[in-house]
């Protein structure tokens, strides 16, 4: 298998190092107007995503996760969507963006692999045909030629029989497979940015694992950005490097993704990692958040997460609910920013966790 | 695939066959006599009467009718008539009773009028239809989408007959803009011409509701995730468009088709009364007011088999559109 990988990925001459900034998000906003009003399905993020590392993306549904990636390769109607800020990846700007330009940076700079591979794929056409489809889109190449690139994918994959099963339609796939088939529909054009949008929600839990190893071996044969929307947890433990905690379509917390889940400092971190099963040892309860998250029509004054959090009484004055927090550095933490006011967060919230 | 068309067959005949047997109960359970009606008013006495029901064969028990039909479909059968036999091979209809002429010969020279217009009308409501409905689709929410929604539910909510009456009248009569209706033996070209109007107002009515059914199926296909996906390659939209959207949200508008075509071949019966078509919906009508049993049968058997074959081709046909529906 590793012979084949080589073949493939040196197809492009441009240099990759590990660490250059691939997307970079500035500012971004996404909102849907609506007969009821706007959804601000993401405010102002900033995030950057880097070759050869993973950037896992947390929240909750509707905390604007799937959306500001979808953004990226402009996958929202552009006349019931309203995007500002600036995306740049590799360096061309995406926002405000013509359609020719999503065109041609689609699959060949941005791929996205989506949650489920059962819907994502189309039912009347062979898998073979849909990755030789992307291939063909991009390169000046006879049908016979994409076709052989898609098998040589279907293998780089881990799909057993590729020139068979190449033939087959996505129905005659199992979960697991046509899961595969996807991320191999998404790295066909060798893209520097792989969006792994909730990749395993739709899986086996026995197969979620496999999948997640291939996307990070393949990240490393090809060196590319992923991205990875979760909302599990255990996933980031186990495959990224960096994290960004989204709350109602807000960045919260940032850092490297091993340090923020030993050591949250964000109420909202800190609060979904409580929620996990294994912080609660006596297993009599989940301590779940409490609250719901916020109408997105209609999001609270302040800082966003301030109706939910349990430490807003050790902010002075009533700045949880008139001010936004800016990004900072979260004090006594290296390599690490939040969105909150509290003074000395990584205090007060070992405190709470050493009183329960 | 050989093996579900011969089970799809049996079954096929079973349903034509429960379809007959009905359509000969009903019309004896029903309050018809056919020999009364055949009686002239003024020469009418009871001996005339008994006479009329003899040739006619209506004196016999229903079951022996009966049998002596179904002997008829797969053997032929023999006829006396005016002291003569005449034989009358399978499949027999029998003899109209009100113009003693075959069914077979009286449905089978009608049929291609109605089969061709009701293809032309389907070449007219498939192309119109599928294309506004498209149209509307993708151009949903603008005033194109809100115009051609609201005028094919203009078109929808009136009844089919005054449109087609005010078809024949002004273009076709008045204006003589379009031709009338001439048989096929006063030339191929007449034919066709004349065929254009009924063709036209029954396309254009029908295509209507194709234009609803398309748009729906064409929204409801390009908000799938496979739609995203396809847009996620870089292809043009075009191609997500045509490629990609097309062809699954055609699928849904197949069955409709089949069974649509089914109906219009089974007799457009206003059509064909109003513009003067020569069809079986026509000559069906015309029997059903004279009580004229096996002319009554004979349209029937017509139609319950035309519709059992379309469904027949409709679920053929669902299997190459869509991968996933094997036969079996």
């Amino acid at each position: 298998m590793t012979a084949t990988v080589n073949t493939i990925s040196t197809q492009s001459a441009e240099a990759r190092d590990a660490g250059d900034v691939v997307l970079d998000v500035a500012d971004l906003s996404v909102a849907f107007p609506t007969e009821e009003g706007v959804v601000k399905a993401v405010s102002n993020l900033t995030y950057q995503a880097r070759l050869g590392r993973t950037l896992a993306i947390v929240g909750e549904s509707g905390s604007g996760k799937s959306v500001s990636s979808m953004a990226v390769l402009g996958l929202h109607n552009p006349k019931r969507t309203k995007i500002t800020g600036s995306i740049k990846l590799d360096g061309i700007e995406l926002v405000g963006a013509p359609a020719s330009t999503f065109q041609k940076i689609r699959s060949t700079k941005a791929a996205m692999v989506f949650q489920d591979p059962q819907s994502s794929l189309h039912p009347f056409h062979k898998v073979g045909k849909q990755i030789a489809e992307a291939y063909q889109a991009h390169h000046k190449v006879s049908k016979q030629v994409a076709l052989k690139r898609a098998v040589e994918m279907l293998d780089l994959v881990g799909i057993p029989n590729p020139q068979r099963r190449a033939n087959s339609y996505p129905h005659e796939f199992s979960g697991g497979m046509r899961q595969r088939a996807m991320i191999a529909l998404g790295l066909v054009n060798n893209p520097k940015l792989l969006i792994a949008d909730e990749p395993t929600t739709a899986l086996d839990v026995t197969v979620q694992a496999q999948i997640l190893d291939l996307v990070n071996d393949l990240q490393k044969e090809f060196g590319s950005a992923v991205i990875l929307i979760t909302h599990d947890l255990a996933v980031v433990a186990e495959t990224a490097d960096d994290i960004l905690v989204m709350y109602a379509g807000r960045g919260v917390e940032k850092g490297s993704a091993k340090e923020v889940l030993a050591q949250p400092s964000h109420p909202y971190t800190y609060g979904l990692l409580q929620s996990l099963p294994s912080h609660s040892e006596d297993l009599e309860e989940l301590r779940a958040i409490k609250g719901t998250p916020p109408s997105l029509l209609n999001l609270p004054t302040g800082c966003s997460f301030h109706p939910r959090c349990d430490f807003k009484s050790q902010v002075d004055g009533d700045a949880c609910w008139t001010q936004l927090p800016e990004w900072r550095p979260t004090p006594g933490l290296s390599n690490r920013e939040i969105r909150c006011h509290l003074a000395d967060p990584v205090a007060t919230l070992k405190h709470d966790e050493e009183a329960r | 695939m050989l093996t579900y068309i011969l089970r799809r067959l049996a079954l096929a005949l079973s349903v034509i066959l429960a379809t007959l047997v009905s359509a000969f109960l009903l019309f004896f359970a029903g309050p018809s006599d056919p020999a009364q009606a055949m009686c002239p008013e003024t020469r009418c006495n009871p001996q005339r009467l008994q006479q009329i029901t003899q040739s006619i064969g209506l004196d016999k028990p229903l079951s022996v009718q009966f049998l002596e039909y179904f002997k008829g479909l797969f053997v032929g059968r023999d006829f006396l008539y005016a002291g003569d036999t005449v034989h009358c091979g399978a499949p027999c209809l029998g003899f109209s009773f009100v113009t003693r002429r075959s069914v077979n010969d009286e449905l089978f020279t009608r049929f291609p009028n109605t089969v061709v217009l009701a293809l032309m009308a389907a070449v007219v409501f498939v192309t119109v239809g599928v294309t506004l409905g498209i149209i509307a689709a993708v151009r949903r929410g603008s005033a194109t989408d809100r115009g051609l929604v609201g005028a094919s539910q203009v078109l929808g909510s009136i009844p089919y007959y005054v449109l087609a009456l005010l078809v024949a009248l002004y273009p076709v009569i008045l204006w003589n803009v379009l031709p009338q209706y001439s048989a096929i033996s006063a030339g191929v070209g007449p034919y066709f011409l004349g065929m254009l109007a009924p063709a036209l107002i029954l396309g254009f009515v029908t295509s209507a509701s194709y234009v609803r059914y398309t748009r729906n199926s064409m929204i409801e296909t390009l908000s799938m995730d496979y739609i995203r996906t396809a847009r996620s390659k870089g292809i043009n939209e075009r191609t997500v468009l045509f490629k990609h959207g097309f062809r699954a949200a055609m699928s849904p508008i197949a069955t409709i088709l089949g069974l649509d075509i089914a109906a219009l071949l089974t007799g457009t019966l206003i059509t064909e009364q109003i513009f003067g078509v020569d069809g079986i919906g026509r000559r069906g009508l015309a029997a059903l007011k004279a009580f004229d049993l096996p002319v009554i049968m004979g349209t029937v058997l017509i139609g319950a088999v035309v519709v059992v074959v379309m469904n027949l081709v409709v679920d053929i046909a669902y299997s190459f559109i869509d991968p996933r529906v094997r036969l079996s």
